[in-house]
């Protein structure tokens, strides 16, 4: 009998070591990462990487400014279209989403969520591409705008339910209309929530290049055009990444880094936003 | 307000409680109409997507038939197209990845919900979060330069040696290569998997947990009896949201997958997926034919991930109600 107890005590004491194992081994690839990303893109990284456009294939040098100026107005296109969107749905959520449609959005939403990017590409091809007859920067916008709509709303939702009841309550008592309870005061309580969410959404279009394959497209040359192609630092790195020179390899790390650097200042202060507040 | 009324009315009736409501209702369906259409826009959108894709691909739906599901000629000379290749590696690649990533998520989740000492669990959940965070571009090159030539020099000798007569693993392994494509996806959507796992397993009630214990269950035996059965839908659920985005995934598995079109059993070969074929493809398709194909290809994993996912949601949704299930994680 105690030899059985002592048998259930290693093999409990076994899976406990086993499920911790298991967890080491899920985050080590972080770390191996990061510290390959430092180790092989740190050395490229100077003042021309930032300034200067990148040189002809096979000369040494150049910089990957039009791809880091890209990747912000490319993203801020997206912000432009799609967190307004994204917010006034989270909103309907929150305020209305109780009956049917409020259940059929919030369950698409949820499904958009896990829409494959490269989807999302094809279709803003065939609607702002293709009509226009050349590629464009307005067009990544779009495409990145969409995959962040459904992500937006949800956070958004989650952000304003949070906020208690009585704050509700008490500004309907003072007679002010739903709409103005719900735009001045819910909506402003959950602000810091709302913006953490929006940085999160930010963080995953950033590093997103299968949407801008067809619809961006790259482009060597400095350009600010939101009509014209543009480069963006995840399109960059995919094309050095995979083309064939050792130089390419060399900014391929360094503007990964650069890109990631980016993602995780904004994943990093989202999460510091939220803590501050609610303590999770 | 006629003065003419029978009824008796104060001045601050008149003057307040009655036009206000009026005034309150139009404010208040201007700004429900206006959420509305936001919220619709979502619905819309999805209609849009799939109305659209249908449209651009009813070409190649409509010369192949369900024969583009099943046969593998891929050939833009004589405008043939069979998807087979395709498919059968996105469906190969994405299992091999949910073959080693469901039990690291799980050991995530379980580490961190029962074992891990109490001020370990959150900077251990941030840290699995910010692999989601991680774009896809870099996974890619991480792959390339640094987790093929490991597989090369480490891994694939030593497999080759014991295994190398079984089919799964014949051939040389050159690097670029189904193992390769499904360990990166592992690494990509264990984040998912751990973070939605994590949620259901907190939110199994305590009482489970404590009746287990109280009847001398080990710690092990109380979550492996008594609190995995409790989230089991909801587990099975964040493992298929794993699954959608494994099938979608283009970029990092575009880069270490090989892209060739061609049925290969062996890990060690080179292998195609869906998502690739549209990343490789899509901005060289000069006819019309090929262009719809490669619109049918998108279709068609569309139409998977968009079933996956929302037969996922259904489950998580059953085990842990409420609005806050699995979109933090996103």
């Amino acid at each position: 009998m105690s030899a059985r107890v002592t048998t259930r005590r290693v093999k409990s004491g076994f899976f406990t070591g086993l499920v911790g194992l298991l967890c080491f081994l899920a985050v080590l690839p972080l770390f191996l990462i990061f510290a390959d990303l430092v180790h092989k893109g740190a050395s490229s990284i100077n003042w021309d990487f930032f300034v200067k456009i990148p040189v002809p294939a096979g000369q040494a040098g150049g910089g990957v400014a039009n791809a880091i100026v890209g990747t912000v107005i490319i993203v801020a296109l997206a912000c432009l279209i799609g967190i307004p969107v994204g917010i006034g749905a989270g909103l309907y959520l929150a305020e209305y989403g109780i009956g049917r449609l409020g259940w059929m959005v919030r369950f698409l939403a949820d499904v958009m969520n896990g829409t494959p990017s490269i989807v999302v590409g094809i279709f803003a091809w065939t609607w702002f591409v293709r009509p226009a007859h050349h590629f464009s920067a307005l067009a990544g916008g779009v495409a990145l705008a969409i995959l962040m709509v459904p992500m937006l709303a949800r956070t958004t939702e989650e952000m304003l339910r949070l906020v208690p009841h009585s704050l509700r309550e008490a500004a309907l008592a003072l007679g002010y209309p739903r709409w103005r309870t719900s735009l001045s005061v819910i909506a402003r309580a959950a602000l810091s929530g709302i913006v953490t969410g929006a940085l999160v959404g930010v963080a995953r279009v950033a590093g997103e290049t299968a949407p801008l394959l067809f619809t961006a497209l790259g482009n060597l040359n400095f350009d600010t055009s939101i009509k014209d192609p543009m480069q963006t630092l995840s399109l960059q790195i995919f094309t050095y990444a995979t083309g064939p020179f050792d130089d390419w390899h060399r900014l391929a790390w360094a503007s990964a880094l650069v890109l990631m650097s980016l993602v995780l200042t904004l994943a990093v202060a989202a999460r510091w936003a939220t803590r501050k507040r609610y303590g999770t | 307000m006629s003065p003419a009324t029978a009824e008796p009315l104060s001045p601050a009736t008149t003057l307040n409680a009655a036009p206000r409501p009026h005034r309150r209702h139009y404010g208040d369906r201007v700004y429900r109409g206006l959420l509305t259409a936001l919220a619709l826009s979502l619905p819309l959108l999805l209609l849009a997507i799939v109305a659209q894709l249908l449209l651009s691909s009813w070409p190649a739906i409509h010369k192949f038939g369900f024969s583009f599901i099943w046969t593998s000629v891929w050939d833009p000379v004589t405008d043939v197209y069979g998807a087979a290749p395709m498919i059968f590696g996105t469906l190969v690649s994405s299992f091999l990845a949910l073959l080693m990533a469901v039990p690291l998520s799980l050991g995530v989740a379980i580490f961190l919900t029962e074992f891990a000492p109490r001020w370990l669990r959150q900077p251990v959940a941030f840290l699995v979060e910010l692999l989601a965070a991680i774009p896809s571009v870099v996974y890619g090159l991480w792959g390339i330069y640094v987790l093929i030539p490991l597989l090369r020099d480490y891994v694939a000798p030593p497999i080759r040696a014991v295994l190398g007569w079984t089919p799964l693993f014949n051939g040389v392994f050159y690097g670029n290569s189904m193992l390769a494509g499904g360990i990166i996806l592992a690494i990509m959507i264990v984040p998912y998997i751990a973070a939605i796992s994590r949620e259901v397993l907190l939110a199994v009630p305590a009482t489970q947990r404590e009746a287990a214990l109280g009847l001398g269950a080990t710690r092990w035996e109380a979550v492996w009896g008594a609190v995995l059965p409790y989230g089991r839908a909801g587990i099975i659920g964040a493992v298929m949201l794993g699954l959608g985005r494994a099938l979608g995934e283009t970029m990092a598995v575009t880069m270490v997958i090989g892209n060739r079109h061609d049925i290969a059993l062996s890990l060690f070969q080179p292998g195609y997926t869906m998502a690739a074929a549209i990343a490789n493809e899509f901005t060289e398709a000069q006819s019309r034919m090929y262009l719809s194909a490669l619109f049918e290809v998108g279709l068609v994993l569309f139409v998977v991930t968009v079933g996956v996912n929302a037969l996922a949601r259904l489950l998580v949704w059953r085990v842990a109600r409420g609005a806050a299930v699995g979109s933090k994680a996103l």
